[in-house]
């Protein structure tokens, strides 16, 4: 019984076991289903999805995988055949549904008339529902027809709140959209995927009571009893976070501030610094780049050894000249090229990472992004929670 | 046995799904949410609809497994054991019960509440998965098995700070409670204030959503801070015409105090109130 469906959630990547198959199977035996879609709907996604992330690809597979069933093929909530609608009633429809300015824009294109001959034409060409796409009437395209589009001229079809609050409603609205993983990144999403990055270790002053300790010690000391104490533990993780400012980061400043925020708050021992495009052979302490806020390159080595792990957070995007070119630089003269000196922090933190908050996909565009993921040999990782998160994993390793 | 939502709390469909499911099978339930949408609440409200006692179990970032179970304390009974105390002889003198045992050993099967799992350490929740499975464990100090006379209701939140372990996961039923919609609210409202002005929760709503749709607000203000303005608002006596005024000229509505907790929140209100009123002006 619905082994397929179950298939189909894995392979969409929502990772549900047998288990809980076997557990919704269960649930389904003892009743508490009872034949209503909408029921089985949400005790699917209560036994088979555990975690928030995954409840927009749930949605979604369980709209395509009981679309046959439950979806009367293309009809409308009335169950008019489209292909006869009235133009009137079409009109009537747009009417209601649009705003001034848009029907403004609609004249522009041509007027009502041209609109809906051209959507009666479709509606006979389409036999089937359609997500997605720019031409078909659907939900989600940029075509005119359909729902949830963006063109300004767009009529909506099948989305009347009122008449169709129906069973399919419930998955279609996709409530849990911006919970999915690639959502954006806030200061609290930022500070869970850095607690990956948490490794205990007790060091320093001794202040708590070891129980284990003191029983053995006791029981040596022929029943007389012996405190024994032991230092705290806390998260024994060393970050050297270097941050690119200025240029062509100012798109990002608030992404890396947040991204700030979230690891201030969670590394007993971070450092940060400031660089401008590259780290060269100073950095800074501030982001205004004062001379007497600078610190050498070689000092940051000298003072952090290798067990601080280093994150850098840049676009990679300089002119290819300050990145291969030794005194290519832009704010002072450099006397080795950023690559000899991006290499030197690579050698000296064998753990390091570079998260980029450019989308991956432009990365292959720029010259120098690519030059700096060569060097850091696939340890570049977007700035997006997925990102972050691999990134984290990796620093682990 | 079957949860249909209390006189004091609404639950939506999905909501009452998920803890009927749970209830039947007997597994764990897991509930996440925003903070302040009525996750502890919910298991108040369960063990109230069913007549049941509840057991909250509080957990913080220094809670471990093992007090959830029993705990032995070794110290006092070493120092007992110096001072000659007859109660040394028997080991469970010293054996201090957890909630688990508590809920495993209550005569009716009682709601355990396991509060804010995430706060504790990582491997909290693996400590825990066969517990929560066979719903017995075993008290080495007596060699003793507590087996549960009847498996709880077992209701865990999270609010999100750790990812919890997979195989913990997989034992649960889960539930995401969503952000209630208008309708929801008024509904909520209708429960926790009966015959409140309808105008005046016209306005408070219309007001709440705004508020929450302002981008960039670093703590969005939830149901149960809906619900404390609200209070507000009534005890101040303060008219739905006041509240739309303030609306259109001030962008902050009145007693915000009760809606924004963060002063840069309110620094954001008051530079959006200032360029209101330069564009209006």
């Amino acid at each position: 019984m619905f082994i397929a469906f179950f298939l189909a959630l894995r392979q969409a990547g929502v990772k549900t076991s047998l288990r809980e198959f076997l557990m919704l199977q269960e649930a389904m035996q003892s009743g508490l289903a009872d034949y209503d879609v909408d029921h089985f709907y949400y005790l699917a996604r209560a036994a088979l999805v555990k975690d928030e992330r995954l409840l927009d690809k749930f949605d979604q597979v369980f709209a395509t995988h009981f679309k046959g069933i439950i979806t009367p093929a293309p009809a409308t909530p009335d169950g008019v055949d489209p292909q006869t609608l009235p133009a009137e009633w079409l009109q009537a429809m747009a009417e209601k549904l649009l705003t001034d300015e848009e029907k403004a824009e609609i004249e522009a294109m041509g007027g009502f008339e041209k609109l809906m001959e051209t959507l009666r034409q479709r509606l006979a060409e389409q036999k089937s529902r359609h997500e997605g796409g720019s031409k078909w009437i659907g939900t989600a395209g940029t075509s005119p027809f359909g729902a949830n589009g963006y063109n300004p001229e767009g009529v909506r079809i099948g989305q009347d709140k009122g008449r169709n609050r129906s069973a399919v409603k419930v998955w279609d609205e996709r409530a849990f959209k911006n919970l999915a993983g690639d959502a954006e990144l806030g200061v609290r999403n930022i500070k869970v995927a850095l607690r990956r990055l948490r490794r205990f270790a007790r060091e320093g002053a001794a202040e708590e009571l070891d129980l284990a300790g003191t029983i053995t010690s006791t029981a040596r000391n022929a029943g007389y009893l012996d405190l024994k104490m032991v230092p705290e533990r806390h998260n024994a993780v060393k970050i050297l976070l270097l941050l690119d400012i200025g240029g062509s980061m100012d798109d990002h400043v608030t992404l890396s501030e947040q991204l700030f925020t979230a690891a201030g708050g969670e590394f007993k021992h971070l450092v940060h610094l400031y660089f401008h495009n590259c780290p060269y052979d100073s950095l800074w302490k501030d982001a205004r780049f004062r001379t007497q806020d600078a610190i050498a390159t070689s000092d940051v080595l000298n003072t952090y050894d290798h067990t601080w792990k280093l994150i850098i957070v840049g676009d990679a995007a300089m002119s290819p000249y300050e990145l291969l070119q030794p005194g290519g630089g832009i704010s002072s003269f450099q006397a080795q090229s950023g690559q000899a000196c991006l290499a030197r922090f690579l050698t000296a933190y064998p753990k390091a990472v570079w998260l980029n908050p450019v989308q991956e996909k432009y990365w292959n565009y720029t010259q120098t992004t690519r030059v700096i993921r060569e060097m850091m040999e696939e340890r570049m990782y977007p700035l997006t929670l997925e990102g972050l998160d691999a990134a984290m994993r990796r620093l682990m390793h | 046995m079957r949860f249909e939502g209390t006189k004091s709390f609404v639950a939506t469909e999905d909501l009452k799904i998920a803890v009927n499911a749970a209830i039947a099978l007997q597994r764990p339930l897991l509930i996440k949410g925003e903070p302040g949408t009525g996750k502890t609440i919910l298991a108040q409200e369960i063990a109230a609809a069913l007549a049941k006692p509840l057991i909250a179990w509080h957990v913080k970032s220094t809670t471990k497994a093992q007090q959830g179970l029993y705990e032995y304390d070794a110290v006092s009974r070493l120092r007992d054991s110096q001072l000659g105390d007859a109660r040394v002889h028997d080991i469970a003198n010293y054996i201090i019960r957890g909630k688990l045992w508590d809920a495993f050993d209550a005569p009716d099967s009682p709601v355990l509440l396991i509060d804010e799992i995430d706060k504790a350490d990582i491997e909290f929740p693996n400590d825990l998965l066969l517990e929560l499975d066979r719903m017995e464990f075993f008290v080495y100090e007596t060699r003793q098995t507590i087996k549960a006379k009847q498996r709880p209701i077992i209701i865990i939140t999270s609010n999100n700070e750790k990812e919890l372990p997979d195989a913990f996961l997989r034992r649960c039923f889960f539930h995401y409670i969503k952000f209630p919609d208008r309708e929801t609210m008024q509904r909520i409202v209708d429960v926790h204030y009966p015959g409140i002005n309808a105008l005046l929760l016209r306005e408070a709503l219309t007001a709440f959503f705004e508020l929450r749709e302002v981008p960039g607000l670093k703590k969005r203000p939830s149901t149960s801070e809906f619900l404390d303005w609200l209070k507000l608002l009534l005890a101040e006596d303060i008219g739905p015409e006041l509240l739309r005024e303030k609306n259109a000229a001030k962008l902050i509505p009145p007693l915000h105090g009760a809606l924004l907790k963060n002063e840069q929140d309110v620094h954001l209100f008051e530079r959006l109130a200032f360029l209101h009123r330069r564009g209006a002006g």
